[in-house]
């Protein structure tokens, strides 16, 4: 496979300090790529970097081949990466077709965005059933799938998740798991970070685990989740 | 859920009987009194309607509003006097001048008092009203000053003289609503709407923010200043205290919340439960300025009561009744599972 997206010798942080050091990694094409480590190892800070909130003090970002460090995260956006962040992200007071709206709201062709809307309602025939309600007005779970529609709105490329387990009861948890691979089925890019690396490894095909902003171990989801060392230190308990 | 068919045509049948009404009413009505008061309960329901599209969409709550209807009102005093129109209803064709002047005045206003938020802005707000007062107040050469400027006083008399005045004021309501329903619908309204909910949220899914923001602000100051204009050719004469009254600016917000903020028929209940009761109390305790602890204690009954208002509290009401309905008592358990997640297949 290709590499979609890659972070080549990154250093970057806030402030006075670096969070993370000489980072090298590869997202490919069309895999669902989880990066896990324990708080503070800098998960958050590859997703701002991914989306342009920050930018790197050494080494850069390439998207397809081309450089994307110092891009605005407007157009970080408009080339198709889309971030759905971990804390509620919709629109509290609008309704659920006017949130899943907003995903598209950069798009000026009207004829595109009503058959994005068709293809979302498709997708997740909760838009279309409940699209006059308010968004407050749904439950945890459901607020989540929402998020993820209007994500699908820009119909992104590379689809970054931020804890999308947080905060969900076990049974959601379950269907909003397989709702990413799905996704992914679909033929989208997945980069998921998530505290419940079980879960996030589980469903990836390609595992990183961070520590104190460095990569301390890559491979197959399966072979990360199964490393012994690995269990014991990050997954809470021996694999 | 979308309202039935049968609540759809209720709501056309209203819509068109209110319009009927509020088109025939000075054929009815023939006394002056009655007629004044509804002077000025249409200018509020244009007001205030024209505020809901800064404050209401945007949650930006301006209490300088008053700024720009006394301004609309000095500017098309001073328009009329300088190309000497004269009195009739030549001058009413002249309006939108003084919307184009208030919409300049609101775009230097708006520049400088949108770079803040929440209270900050509400009080940067008031300082430009009293600001533009203090202008209207100094400015002697231009508006007369503490003296006041005079318009041409319209020929008409009698039980007619109101009629104008009140088919003009029904005009800028109109147009006040049409607007609003139009950017309430509009990608530029849900834009707003965002702004509202979280400018943050909102800038980070692509609206420009404060493009937007000075936009509304403009829209709202140009629909007020049309109406201030109106209005100081209706009273004839306006000085700055008068003219520029910060009760004004209350009075409207006043309005807005107690018929539903951010909705479009709110600020038309405000103003048409609230304006004649003001003007009531006004004629008949106006001395004791009673209407003024009446103002105080509508505040507190809604921020206590309904700090939704009035439409979106009672819409909220007839929506937890309609669920009652729907749901039977056997049916309350297998929906207990409130974070349960239908509705998903395969991408």
């Amino acid at each position: 496979m290709n590499a979609l997206l890659e972070l080549d010798g990154v250093t970057a942080g806030y402030g006075g300090g670096d969070v993370l050091h000489d980072v090298n990694l590869s997202i490919e094409e069309g895999g669902i790529t989880c990066v896990v480590g324990p708080n503070g190892a800098g998960k958050s800070t590859i997703l701002r970097l991914v989306s342009g909130l920050i930018r790197p003090r050494l080494g850069g970002l390439r998207f397809r081949g081309q450089s994307i460090t110092g891009l605005s995260p407007r157009q970080i956006l408009q080339l198709g990466i889309v971030q759905v962040p971990q804390e509620r992200s919709l629109f509290p007071t609008m309704t659920v077709w006017e949130n899943v709206r907003m995903g598209a709201y950069t798009l000026s062709d009207r004829a595109l965005l009503e058959r994005r809307m068709a293809t979302v309602c498709d997708t997740f025939p909760i838009v279309a059933e409940r699209r006059h309600e308010r968004v407050a007005a749904l439950s945890g779970g459901q607020q989540k799938i929402i998020e993820f529609a209007r994500a699908l709105m820009l119909d992104p490329k590379l689809l970054v998740l931020d804890e999308p387990s947080m905060g969900l009861d076990p049974k959601t948890h379950g269907v909003v798991f397989e709702l990413i691979r799905d996704m992914n089925r679909s033929g989208r890019t997945i980069l998921l970070v998530e505290q419940n690396a079980r879960s996030g490894l589980g469903l990836a095909s390609h595992g990183v685990v961070l520590e104190s902003g460095r990569v301390r171990l890559e491979g197959t989801g399966a072979s990360v989740l199964g490393n012994g060392e690995i269990g014991r230190l990050f997954l809470g308990a021996p694999v | 859920m979308r309202s039935p068919s049968w609540i759809r045509a209720a709501k056309w049948a209203a819509l068109l009987l209110v319009l009927a009404v509020a088109l025939l009413f000075p054929a009815f009505e023939s006394d002056p009194a009655t007629v004044n008061i509804a002077v000025f309960t249409v200018m509020y329901v244009g007001l205030a309607t024209a505020w809901n599209i800064m404050g209401g969409y945007t949650g930006y709550v301006s209490l300088g509003h008053a700024a720009f209807f006394g301004f609309g009102a000095y500017a098309f005093g001073l328009v009329l006097a300088h190309l000497g129109i004269q009195a009739g209803y030549e001058p009413f064709l002249f309006v939108p001048i003084a919307g184009v002047l208030t919409v300049v005045l609101a775009l230097v206003i708006g520049w400088i008092a949108l770079r803040t938020r929440a209270a900050t802005f509400v009080i940067v707000t008031i300082a430009m009203m009293f600001m533009v007062q203090l202008l209207a107040e100094n400015l002697v050469g231009l508006t007369g000053g503490g003296s006041g400027l005079s318009f041409p006083v319209p020929p008409w008399s009698g039980d007619f003289f109101d009629t104008p005045f009140y088919y003009a004021m029904l005009v800028m309501a109109i147009v006040s609503l049409l607007l609003s329903w139009w950017i309430r619908r509009s990608k530029f309204g849900l834009g707003l709407l965002a702004i509202r909910d979280d400018e943050d949220k909102a800038l980070a899914v692509g609206v420009p923010a404060h493009a937007y923001k000075l936009t509304a602000f403009v829209i709202s100051a140009g629909l007020v200043g049309m109406i201030g204009a109106v209005y100081g050719y209706y009273v004839t004469y306006i000085y700055p205290q008068y003219a520029i009254d910060p009760l004004v600016g209350i009075s409207l917000v006043l309005m807005v919340f107690l018929g539903g903020l951010g909705t479009l028929w709110g600020p038309v209940l405000g103003a048409v439960i609230l304006e004649p009761a003001q003007l009531w109390l006004a004629y008949n305790f106006g001395a004791s300025l009673l209407y003024l602890v009446f103002y105080a204690a509508v505040f507190l009954v809604v921020i206590l009561l309904l700090p939704r208002g009035i439409i979106p509290s009672v819409g909220d009401l007839l929506k937890r009744i309609a669920a009652r309905r729907a749901v039977g008592p056997s049916d309350t358990a297998s929906t207990s599972d409130t974070h349960a997640v239908a509705g998903v297949q395969s991408p």
